[in-house]
C-alpha cells in the first residue's frame, strides 16, 4: 500500500517503539504535524525553543535507555538544535533529530528558511542523512535508530525535504540486517583479556576508573540484540571479587553505589582528594568506558606517572588518544567485565594500598565551614540528599558550581538517575533535560538543581512545564553570579569579575508565579530544611530560590595544567 | 617520536558527502592533508577509494585511522606506509613554453623519464609523466630552466605489495 512520507515517518517511529517526540513546528515540517494530529499513541511535547527540545530528548534518553526523538522545522528551527546535538555527541547520547528541509528543488537556492544542516552538523553528529526520495525514508529511519544506539551511542540527524514528506511510497519494515559498513566491535578479543588479567595479577595498588560507557552499556548493551548483560551488576561483582577502590567520572555517577566503601568519590578537576591521590599513586589503572578527558587527567605529563594502564572502550579511537596505555581492549564495558570475571581475575592483598587510601580519605576533603548567618551551598545539597535518599529520585543539573556541588555531595546510588551536561558543559541543559526526564514517566520524582545564571539560559522552557502540568521540583542556588566563572576569576584573575555578576536579576518568584509554579524563597540557614521540605512536599511544580554565600568556591580543585597531587583544598588544610 | 609521511587508503560507499566527512575529520582535528585522491573503483557496488597522505608520528596516524574507521559509510581503512610498504604512483601533466632551441633539451629529459608527449605546438609542449612523487619532483626541477609554465598532479594512488589487500 502506498503511504505518504509523513505517514511512513509515524509508522517507522512507532515500529521503533517511540512514544514521545520533543519538537516545535514550522512551515516545511507541517505535513508530519498534520499527521501527528490523527495519532493518539505518539505524544508530542511542544517546547518553547528548539534547543530545549534536544536537551529534553537527552534527559529522556539518559533516564530511560531509549532513543530521544526531536522534530523541528528547517532553517532556524534546525540550527537551534546544534548545541544540543553537540552536547549529545560529547556525552554519547542517542538522540535522533528530524529537521525539516525546503523542497528538494529549492535546496541550494538560499530559499526561505534553508540551512545546510548536513554540513552544519557534520562534525557534531555520529551520522546524518539527507533523504532524497520517499521510498528511502523508512529504511533510513530504521538505520538511524541502529546507528544511534549501537557501539558508542550518539546523535543522528535526518534532514527531511518537504516533498519527501508529501510524496508516496511503499513502507519498508524494520529488519535485522548486518550493516554493510558500520559494525561496531562489542565482544572483546580473548588475548587482550588475558593480557589485562596478567597486569591485574601483578598489581599491588590498583584503581578502577569508570566513565559513562558503563551506563551506556547498561542501557544499550552495545547494541547486542536480546543481551542480558548488566554492566552495573557486573561492576558491583567485579569490585566485590577484587576489593579494588573505584572512582567515577561525572557522567558515570550512579553506575556504582555512592555509599559503598570501595567508592572514593568522583575523580578529576573537582574530584575528591582520595580519588585523585589514588589515581596519581596507583600502580594499575583500569579505565572502563572513560576517555581520559582533560578534566580528569589535567596535565597529561604528570598524570598517574607510575601506573600500568588498561583501557576498555567500545570506541577504538578513544584508546591511545590522550593517554598511552599498556593494554587496550575494544568492546562493550559489560561484555568485557563479564569476560574478565569469567576468565578469573587473580587478586593480591591490597591492605597496604587501602591504608594509604584511608589516610587520604581521613583528610575529609569535602568538609566545609557551615554558618548560622548565610546558607552554604554544600549544606543545601547535603540536605537535599538527606530528604530524598529514601525515594527513587532523579536529579538534573545545569552547568557550573551547583553542578559540581551536586556531584560531590549527592550520593548517587542507581544508574540513569543523574542528568547533567558533561563533555560540552552546556549551560541551559538542565531545565529542559529535567522536563524530558519527567515526561518519560510522570510519576517520577525529578529535581532540577540550577544556578541562577544557567537557569535563565533556557528559562523559556517553564512554558513547557506549564503546558504539560508536570510536578517538576526546581531548586536554584542563587549567588547572583556566574559562580564557576567567578571562581576562576577569584583564583586566576585576581578577583577581577569581568561580566560575571548578574546585576539585573529578574524576580524569580514573579517569574514562577507567571507560569503558575509555586515559588518559595529562603535566605536564613535555620529555615533551610523546613523550606526544602515544604518545596518537596508540594504536589505541583515548585521552585525554591535559595540565597547562598556568593563567596563559596568548589573544592578540591586541580588548577588547569597541574597534576593530581597538587590539588587546591580551600581553607581546610 | 619520528614525524614522517604516511599514506592512508580508505574504501567508502560512494554516497553524497562521504568525502566531506573524511576531509572534515582532518580539518576539524587539525591534521594536515598533503595529498588527496578519490575515484569510484566499483560502479556496481558503489565503492570509492580515497587515498590521503598526511604527516605525523605513528601514534597520531594510528589515531587518524581509528577516527576514520568511526565514519559510518567507511568500509575499510589501511595505513599503507606500515609493513609491507606499498606501491605508490602519481601522474603529472607538465606544460613547457619555450623557444625552439631549448625544445630538444626538454625532449631528451622527457625520454630519460619515459614521459609521453601528449600535446605539441610550435611554442609549447605538454608531457605526461608517471611514477613515484619523487620522480615527478625531479622531472619538474629539470624542466624549470626550460620554460616550465604549468603543472597538474593527480595525487597518489597506492596498493599494498604482495597478497595483502584493503
Amino acid at each position: 500500500m502506498l503511504l505518504k512520507g509523513a505517514e511512513i515517518f509515524i509508522k517507522a517511529l512507532k515500529e521503533q517503539g517511540v512514544d514521545t517526540i520533543f519538537g516545535y513546528p514550522g512551515a516545511v515540517i507541517l505535513p508530519i504535524y498534520d499527521e501527528l494530529l490523527k495519532d493518539d499513541e505518539l505524544k508530542h511535547i511542544l517546547v518553547r525553543q528548539e534547543s530545549g527540545a534536544v536537551h529534553a530528548a537527552e534527559g529522556y534518553a539518559k533516564s530511560t535507555g531509549k532513543v530521544g526523538v526531536v522534530l523541528v522545522t528547517s532553517g532556524p528551527g534546525a540550527t537551534n538544535t546544534v548545541t544540543g546535538i553537540t552536547d549529545a555527541m560529547m556525552d554519547s547520547i542517542p538522540v535522533i533529530c528530524f529537521s525539516g528541509q525546503v523542497a528538494s528543488n529549492l535546496i541550494g537556492n538560499d530559499a526561505f528558511q534553508e540551512a545546510d544542516m548536513i554540513g552544519i552538523t557534520r562534525p557534531s553528529t555520529k551520522h546524518s542523512y539527507l533523504i532524497k526520495d520517499t521510498k528511502d525514508l523508512a529504511r533510513i529511519i530504521h538505520e538511524a535508530f541502529y546507528v544511534a544506539t549501537t557501539g558508542r551511542p550518539g546523535p543522528v540527524l535526518i534532514d527531511l525535504p518537504k516533498d519527501v514528506l508529501t510524496g508516496v511510497a511503499e513502507y519498508t519494515p524494520k529488519i535485522d540486517i548486518k550493516h554493510k559498513t558500520y559494525n561496531p566491535k562489542i565482544i572483546p578479543d580473548v588475548d587482550k583479556i588475558d593480557e589485562a588479567i596478567q597486569l591485574i595479577k601483578e598489581a599491588k595498588a590498583p584503581i578502577i576508573y569508570c566513565g559513562g560507557g558503563v551506563l551506556n552499556s547498561y542501557a544499550f548493551k552495545g547494541g547486542l540484540k536480546n543481551s542480558k548483560t548488566d554492566s552495573v551488576e557486573l561492576l558491583k561483582e567485579f569490585v566485590k571479587i577484587t576489593n579494588m577502590p573505584i572512582t567515577l567520572t561525572l557522567p558515570a555517577l550512579g553506575c556504582f553505589d555512592g555509599e559503598d566503601e570501595h567508592f572514593l568519590g568522583m575523580c578529576g578537576m573537582h574530584g575528591t582528594y582520595e580519588a585523585n591521590m589514588a589515581m596519581h599513586g596507583c600502580d594499575l589503572m583500569i579505565c572502563l568506558g572513560a576517555r581520559f578527558d582533560d578534566r580528569v587527567t589535567s596535565n597529561i605529563k604528570g598524570f598517574s606517572p607510575n601506573s600500568k594502564k588498561i583501557h576498555i572502550d567500545i570506541d577504538k579511537s578513544s584508546i591511545n588518544k590522550n593517554i598511552m596505555v599498556d593494554v587496550g581492549i575494544v568492546g562493550d564495558a559489560g561484555e568485557v567485565l563479564k569476560e574478565l570475571i569469567k576468565t578469573g581475575v587473580k587478586v593480591n592483598d591490597y591492605s597496604d594500598w587501602w591504608k594509604r587510601i584511608e589516610t587520604w580519605r581521613s583528610m575529609n576533603c569535602l568538609r566545609y565551614k557551615d554558618s548560622d548567618e548565610i546558607i552554604k551551598p554544600q549544606k543545601v545539597i547535603e540536605t537535599l540528599y538527606e530528604l530524598t535518599k529514601d525515594k527513587d529520585t532523579y536529579i538534573a543539573t545545569e552547568v557550573g558550581q551547583h553542578q559540581m556541588w551536586t556531584a560531590q555531595y549527592y550520593k548517587f546510588r542507581k544508574p540513569l538517575h543523574f542528568m547533567t551536561s558533561c563533555g560540552l558543559g552546556t549551560m541551559g541543559y538542565g531545565l529542559p533535560s529535567s522536563i524530558g526526564t519527567l515526561i518519560a514517566d510522570r510519576t517520577r520524582t525529578v529535581i532540577l538543581v540550577a544556578g541562577d545564571s544557567s537557569f535563565q539560559m533556557n528559562i523559556q522552557e517553564l512554558g513547557t512545564v506549564l503546558q504539560e502540568q508536570i510536578p517538576l521540583k526546581m531548586i536554584i542556588l542563587n549567588n547572583h553570579f556566574m559562580g564557576m566563572v567567578k571562581q576562576h576569576q577569584d583564583l586566576f584573575y585576581q578577583k577581577r569579575h569581568a561580566s560575571t555578576k548578574m546585576d539585573a536579576q529578574p524576580d524569580l518568584m514573579k517569574i514562577a508565579d507567571a507560569y503558575n509554579i509555586k515559588a518559595l524563597s529562603v535566605k536564613n540557614p535555620l529555615e533551610l530544611k523546613d523550606k526544602m521540605k515544604e518545596w518537596l512536599n508540594h504536589d505541583g511544580a515548585t521552585l525554591l530560590n535559595v540565597m547562598i554565600d556568593e563567596n563559596e568556591h568548589v573544592y578540591p580543585m586541580i588548577p588547569a595544567g597541574q597534576s593530581h597531587n597538587t590539588m587546591l583544598l580551600g581553607g581546610l588544610k | 617520536m619520528e614525524i614522517k609521511s604516511h599514506t592512508i587508503s580508505i574504501l567508502v560507499d560512494n554516497e553524497a558527502g562521504v568525502l566531506g566527512r573524511v576531509v572534515g575529520l582532518f580539518s576539524g582535528r587539525g591534521y594536515n592533508i598533503e595529498n588527496l585522491t578519490v575515484a569510484v573503483i566499483d560502479k556496481e557496488k558503489g565503492l570509492s577509494r580515497i587515498t590521503i597522505s598526511t604527516t605525523g608520528t605513528d601514534i597520531i596516524v594510528e589515531q587518524i585511522v581509528a577516527q576514520i574507521e568511526r565514519i559510518v559509510p567507511v568500509h575499510r581503512v589501511l595505513n599503507m606506509t606500515v609493513n609491507p610498504p606499498s606501491v605508490e604512483r602519481e601522474i603529472a601533466l607538465i606544460k613547457i613554453i619555450c623557444e625552439p632551441r631549448l625544445r630538444n633539451d626538454a625532449l631528451q629529459i622527457a625520454n630519460a623519464f619515459r614521459a609521453d608527449k601528449v600535446d605539441i605546438t610550435n611554442e609549447s609542449c605538454v608531457f605526461q609523466v608517471v611514477g613515484k612523487p619523487s620522480k615527478i619532483d625531479t622531472f619538474v626541477e629539470l624542466m624549470k630552466p626550460l620554460g616550465l609554465a604549468e603543472i597538474d598532479r593527480s595525487g597518489l594512488v597506492a596498493l599494498s605489495r604482495g597478497t595483502k589487500v584493503i
